[in-house]
C-alpha cells in the first residue's frame, strides 16, 4: 500500500464536510412540525362506506392475509344486508388490494397515520367504528375524486434550499 | 523455543453491530487471522414460498414486495413478469416505461444504502451514511407521491401498473434527476481518494473471476470481478433495448472495485431515467386482467438486474388460481457462497469490511 | 532566539494560598470545560452532518452533558465476580489523574499556573504516559479475554506513538532554547506553528493517536468485535473513564496551544480569553477530522507510528538543530519559507516511499 495522494484525499474530504457545516440542517422536530403527507397514503385504518356497500365481500376475497370478515342475512333487491363487518388492523398489511378491487368503491384507506393503540383486542375494528363520519379524512389511494380535494404533499426536494 | 497456539471459535452472533441483518458467523480464529468461517442463517425465515402457494398470483404481489425490502420496486417487477410470460399478457407501452423509470430510482436509492452501510463498517462515524440517507429521502418522497407507502410500494400489477403517476411527478422528477450528478461528484469528492478507505479496502477481499463465474455470483459482485454480464445488455427485459447505458466494470475484484462499480452504476441510472422521461408516451398504464387468473399449464422464469444481482422467479402453474410451486433465486444467497474464500488469511477486522461489500439483505436470503 | 518578558511578581500570601487558589480553579475548569466539550462536539458533529445536534435538555441542548453525568450516576455499579476487585477499583483512577496533574504546569497568563517548573514540557511528556498503566488494569482486572485483547492493542498504540510525539517536542524546545512553558509562550513573538510545520502536523496525529480518538480508534470501534477494555465498567467508574477520555482531548488542545499557537499571547483581548478561543479551535479541528475519515487497522496504526512519523520526527529534528546552531541571528520570514518548502518535500518523498505490508495471510 502506497500513500500515494500524500494526505491530499483527506483535505478534500474535510473541505466537504466543513461545506455542510454553514448549510441548513434538514431535520424536522417532529411532534412539533409535521410534513404533509402524499395524497395516496396509505394510512393506518379502513373507512367504509356503508350506504354504497352491496355485501358483495370482493374485498375479503382479495385480502392476501384474509383480515376482513364479512357476514351478510338473506339478500334484499340488489344488495345483502351487512351484519358483520370485521376488518384486524392488527392483522392487515395495508397493501390497498380490497380498496382497488371493491366493484363499487365504499372502501377507503385512512389519511392519517398516527393511530397506536395499548391493547391488541382496540385494533379490532367492527361495523360502527370502520363507518365514514366526519372526522376522519380518507385518502385518495384508488380514489381519483378524494385525491384532488388533499393538499400537496411537501417534498425534502423543496425544502433542502441549501444546494443550488 | 516454540510457543504452542491454537485457533479458537467466536461467534459474531445473529445480532449484528453492522446494519445488514440476522446472520451468524462461526469463525476460527488464529490470533486475529480467520482460519475458517461457516455461515448460519435461516433466523428471518418465514415461509414465503409455501403461503404462496395458497394465494392468488395478485395477493402474492405484497409477499415479494418483503423479500428484498431495501429494493421493492425490483422485486414486484421481476415476479410481475414472471407471471405475464406464464400467462401471456402484455403490458401496455406506458406501463413499460413507468416500470424502467421506478426500477431505476429504486436502483439509485439500494444502492446509496449500499454504499453508505459499506462506509459506515470502515469506522467513519455515521457522516457518508448520512448524506446518503439524505438524499435517499427524497428518492422515498417521489415513491410516496405515486404509491402512497415509502417502503413496501405495492406498486406493480399483472399486467401494468397499479395507477398512473399524478401530475407533480415528473416535475418533481426532473429537479431530483438534475441534482443528484452533483451530489454523487460531492460524494467522491469526500470519500474516493481518502488515502485510509484506499489502505483499507484496496486488495482487500479478492474474488477472482473464474471464482465468480463459478459461484454464479451475479450484480456488483460479479462487475467488480472483471466480468462484463448485466442482464439489461445481455437478455433484454421491459424496454432497455431502447436506452444507451454503459455497463462499469472493475479490474481487481476487491472491495474497493465493488465500491467503485456501485458509484458508477448510480451514475448509469440517473442517464436513464434522464431518457425514459423524455421517451415517455401516454396512454393507458393497466391491463384488463381477471381478479383471479387461470394461466394456462406451464412453467416461465423471469428474471431481472436487481441492484443486488440476479433476481428471477420460477413459477409452474397447473392451471388453478395459486401457483403451484413459486421459487425464488435470490441473489444475496448465491453472493454469500463466495463467504469463505474471500474471508480466509485476512484478520477480524477485514472481515466485516468484505461482509459489508458484498451487500446483502437478509430478507432475500431467508425468504 | 529567545527573548525573555520579565515575569511578574509572585503572589501575595505566600506558597500555600497560590496553591490553593490554583488547585480549585485546575479542578473546576477542567470539569466545567469537558461538559462544554461534550456539547461543542455533538452540536458540531450534528452540523456536519447536516442535522441538528441535541436540541431538547435546555436551550440549544445545554443541559445534555447534565443529563448524561446524571445517568452515569444513578446506574448500578457491578463488579465481576472473579477480577481481581483492588485493581478494578483503582484503574479508572490512574487513568484519570496523571490527566488532571498535566494541567498544573500550562500557563493560562503570564505567571498565573500552579507550578512555574523549569523542566514543564519533560514533565508533562512524563506524567502522561502513566495514565497508560490505568488501561493495562482496567483490561486485566476485568477477566475477560476480550477486554485484555483490547487493552493489549491500546497500550501496544500508546506507547508506540509516545516516541514521535517525545520527538517532535525537541524542535520547539530547540528553538525556544527552554524546556519550562512560560518561557517557550515568551519566545512566540511569532507562533512556532509557522517555524515547524512538520513538528506540528507530527505533534497532531501522535496526539490523535494517544487520546484515542478517530481515526486511530480502534478502541472505541463498535463495529468490530472487541469491546475494548472497558466492557465490564458501569456507573461512575465508567464515568471516570468517559470523562479521563475528554480530559485527554482537552490536555492535548491546551498543549498545542501552548506550544504552537503562542499560548495566553494576543492582542486586544485578556490573555485568558485567547487562551480559551485557542484551545476550543483545536479542538474544532480534532473532531472535524473524526466526522471526516474511516478508522485505521490496528497493524496499520502501528506501521504508521514506526515507518512514517519517527524518520519524520528525527529528521525535523535534526534540520532544526542545524538551523538553529548556524543561524540564530538570521530573519524569520526567510526561515519560515525554507522550513515549509522542507517540510512539503519530505511528506512528498516520504509517501512515495512508505510501504505497508500486511495483507493476506496464507491459511
Amino acid at each position: 500500500m502506497k500513500f500515494e495522494r500524500f494526505g491530499l484525499g483527506i483535505l478534500k474530504g474535510m473541505a466537504v464536510t466543513l461545506k455542510h457545516l454553514f448549510r441548513r440542517p434538514v431535520t424536522t422536530q417532529y411532534p412539533e412540525e409535521r410534513l404533509t403527507v402524499s395524497r395516496r397514503i396509505r394510512g393506518n385504518e379502513l373507512i367504509w362506506c356503508r350506504e354504497k356497500c352491496t355485501g358483495c365481500a370482493t374485498c375479503a376475497k382479495a385480502c392476501p392475509q384474509g383480515a376482513i370478515e364479512i357476514t351478510t342475512g338473506k339478500p334484499e333487491g340488489d344488495r345483502y344486508p351487512v351484519e358483520k363487518f370485521q376488518v384486524d388492523s392488527g392483522y392487515c398489511i395495508f397493501c390497498g388490494l380490497c380498496v382497488e378491487s371493491c366493484p363499487y368503491g365504499a372502501l377507503c384507506l385512512s389519511y392519517e397515520y398516527e393511530k397506536a393503540k395499548y391493547r391488541r383486542k382496540e385494533l379490532v375494528k367492527a361495523k360502527e367504528e370502520l363507518a365514514t363520519s366526519a372526522e376522519k379524512q380518507p385518502s385518495g389511494y384508488a380514489h381519483p375524486e378524494i385525491e384532488e380535494t388533499l393538499p400537496r404533499q411537501t417534498l425534502l426536494l423543496n425544502r433542502d434550499k441549501s444546494k443550488k | 523455543m516454540v510457543i504452542k497456539t491454537e485457533p479458537f471459535v467466536i461467534n459474531i452472533g445473529p445480532a449484528h453491530p453492522s446494519t445488514h441483518g440476522v446472520f451468524r458467523m462461526r469463525t476460527t480464529l488464529d490470533g486475529e487471522v480467520v482460519v475458517d468461517l461457516e455461515p448460519v442463517f435461516g433466523y428471518l425465515h418465514r415461509g414465503i414460498e409455501k403461503l404462496a402457494e395458497e394465494r392468488t398470483y395478485t395477493q402474492n404481489i405484497p409477499f415479494t414486495d418483503r423479500l428484498d425490502y431495501l429494493a421493492s420496486m425490483s422485486n414486484n417487477l421481476a415476479y410481475v413478469m414472471a407471471v405475464e410470460k406464464l400467462a401471456g399478457i402484455p403490458a401496455p407501452e406506458r406501463a413499460e416505461y413507468l416500470r424502467v423509470i421506478m426500477a431505476e430510482l429504486q436502483r439509485l436509492a439500494s444502492h446509496l444504502i449500499a454504499v453508505g452501510a459499506f462506509l459506515n463498517d470502515c469506522g467513519a462515524f455515521m457522516t457518508p451514511i448520512l448524506y446518503m440517507l439524505r438524499e435517499r429521502e427524497k428518492i422515498l418522497d417521489l415513491f410516496e407521491m405515486v404509491s402512497g407507502q415509502r417502503l413496501t410500494y405495492n406498486y406493480m400489477r399483472i399486467g401494468g401498473v397499479s395507477q398512473d403517476i399524478p401530475k407533480e411527478f415528473l416535475p418533481a422528477l426532473r429537479k431530483f434527476v438534475e441534482g443528484m450528478p452533483g451530489f454523487i461528484d460531492e460524494y467522491d469528492q469526500l470519500l474516493a481518494e481518502n488515502e485510509i478507505l484506499l489502505a483499507r479496502s484496496k486488495g482487500v477481499g479478492i474474488l477472482s473471476k473464474e471464482q465468480a463465474i463459478n459461484i454464479s455470483a451475479a450484480g456488483p459482485v460479479l462487475r467488480g470481478s472483471g466480468v462484463k454480464w448485466d442482464i439489461r445488455k445481455a437478455d433484454p427485459y421491459s424496454v432497455y433495448d431502447r436506452f444507451e447505458f454503459e455497463i462499469p466494470t472493475g479490474s481487481a475484484g476487491d472491495c474497493y472495485d465493488r465500491y467503485r462499480v456501485r458509484v458508477e452504476e448510480m451514475r448509469q441510472s440517473v442517464r436513464i431515467i434522464k431518457q425514459a422521461m423524455e421517451q415517455l408516451p401516454l396512454g393507458e398504464v393497466r391491463a384488463l386482467v381477471p381478479q383471479r387468473l387461470h394461466p394456462p399449464v406451464g412453467e416461465a422464469y423471469g428474471r431481472i438486474e436487481a441492484p443486488k444481482g440476479e433476481l428471477g422467479f420460477y413459477l409452474v402453474s397447473d392451471n388453478s388460481i395459486a401457483p403451484y410451486r413459486f421459487h425464488i433465486r435470490a441473489p444475496s444467497l448465491m453472493n454469500l457462497t463466495a463467504l469463505r474464500d474471500m474471508i480466509v488469511g485476512w484478520k477480524l477486522a477485514d472481515l466485516i469490511i468484505i461482509f459489508g461489500s458484498i451487500d446483502i439483505c437478509m430478507g432475500e436470503v431467508d425468504r | 532566539m529567545s527573548n525573555l518578558a520579565p515575569l511578574p511578581p509572585d503572589w501575595p500570601g505566600g506558597y500555600w494560598l497560590h496553591w490553593g487558589v490554583f488547585v480549585i480553579i485546575i479542578l473546576a475548569f477542567v470539569l466545567l470545560t469537558v461538559l462544554i466539550f461534550i456539547w461543542y462536539e455533538r452540536r458540531g458533529l450534528g452540523r456536519f452532518q447536516a442535522r441538528v445536534g441535541p436540541n431538547r435538555a435546555g436551550p440549544f441542548g445545554i443541559f445534555q452533558s447534565v443529563a448524561d453525568a446524571v445517568k452515569i450516576l444513578t446506574k448500578e455499579d457491578i463488579v465481576p465476580a472473579k477480577g481481581d476487585k483492588i485493581v478494578f477499583w483503582l484503574a479508572p483512577v490512574v487513568a484519570f489523574v496523571p490527566v488532571l496533574m498535566v494541567f498544573a504546569v500550562i500557563p493560562f497568563q503570564s505567571g498565573a499556573l500552579l507550578a512555574d517548573l523549569n523542566v514543564g514540557i519533560l514533565y508533562v511528556v512524563a506524567v502522561s504516559s502513566v495514565s497508560v498503566i490505568g488501561i493495562f488494569m482496567a483490561g486485566w482486572s476485568s477477566n475477560n479475554k476480550y477486554s485484555l485483547i483490547g487493552a493489549m492493542r491500546t497500550v501496544a498504540q500508546v506507547v508506540s506513538y509516545e516516541i514521535p510525539l517525545g520527538l517532535a517536542i525537541i524542535g520547539v524546545v530547540l528553538i525556544s532554547g527552554s524546556l519550562s512553558l512560560t518561557e517557550i509562550v515568551a519566545a512566540q513573538n511569532i507562533p512556532f506553528i509557522l517555524f515547524q510545520p512538520l513538528g506540528f502536523l507530527i505533534f497532531l496525529l501522535a496526539s490523535l493517536a494517544e487520546i484515542n480518538r478517530a481515526p486511530f480508534d480502534v478502541m472505541e470501534a463498535d463495529s468490530e468485535l472487541v469491546a475494548g477494555f472497558h466492557t465490564e465498567y458501569s456507573g461512575m467508574k465508567f464515568g471516570l473513564f468517559f470523562l479521563a477520555e475528554y480530559a485527554e482531548a482537552l490536555v492535548a488542545s491546551a498543549i498545542i496551544a501552548t506550544l504552537f499557537l503562542g499560548g495566553w499571547r494576543g492582542g486586544v483581548l485578556p490573555p485568558v480569553l485567547w487562551f480559551l478561543i485557542k484551545v476550543f479551535g483545536v479542538f474544532f479541528l480534532i473532531f472535524w477530522i473524526r466526522s471526516t475519515v474511516p478508522r485505521v487497522r490496528i497493524d496499520q496504526i502501528m506501521g504508521f507510528a514506526w515507518k512514517f512519523l519517527l524518520p519524520l520526527a528525527l529528521i525535523n529534528m535534526f534540520i532544526t538543530g542545524i538551523e538553529v546552531v548556524l543561524l540564530p541571528e538570521a530573519l524569520p520570514w526567510p526561515i519560515i519559507f525554507v522550513n515549509l518548502a522542507i517540510a512539503v518535500i519530505l511528506v512528498v518523498v516520504w509517501s512515495k516511499l512508505f510501504k505497508l505490508g500486511g495483507g493476506r495471510v496464507e491459511v
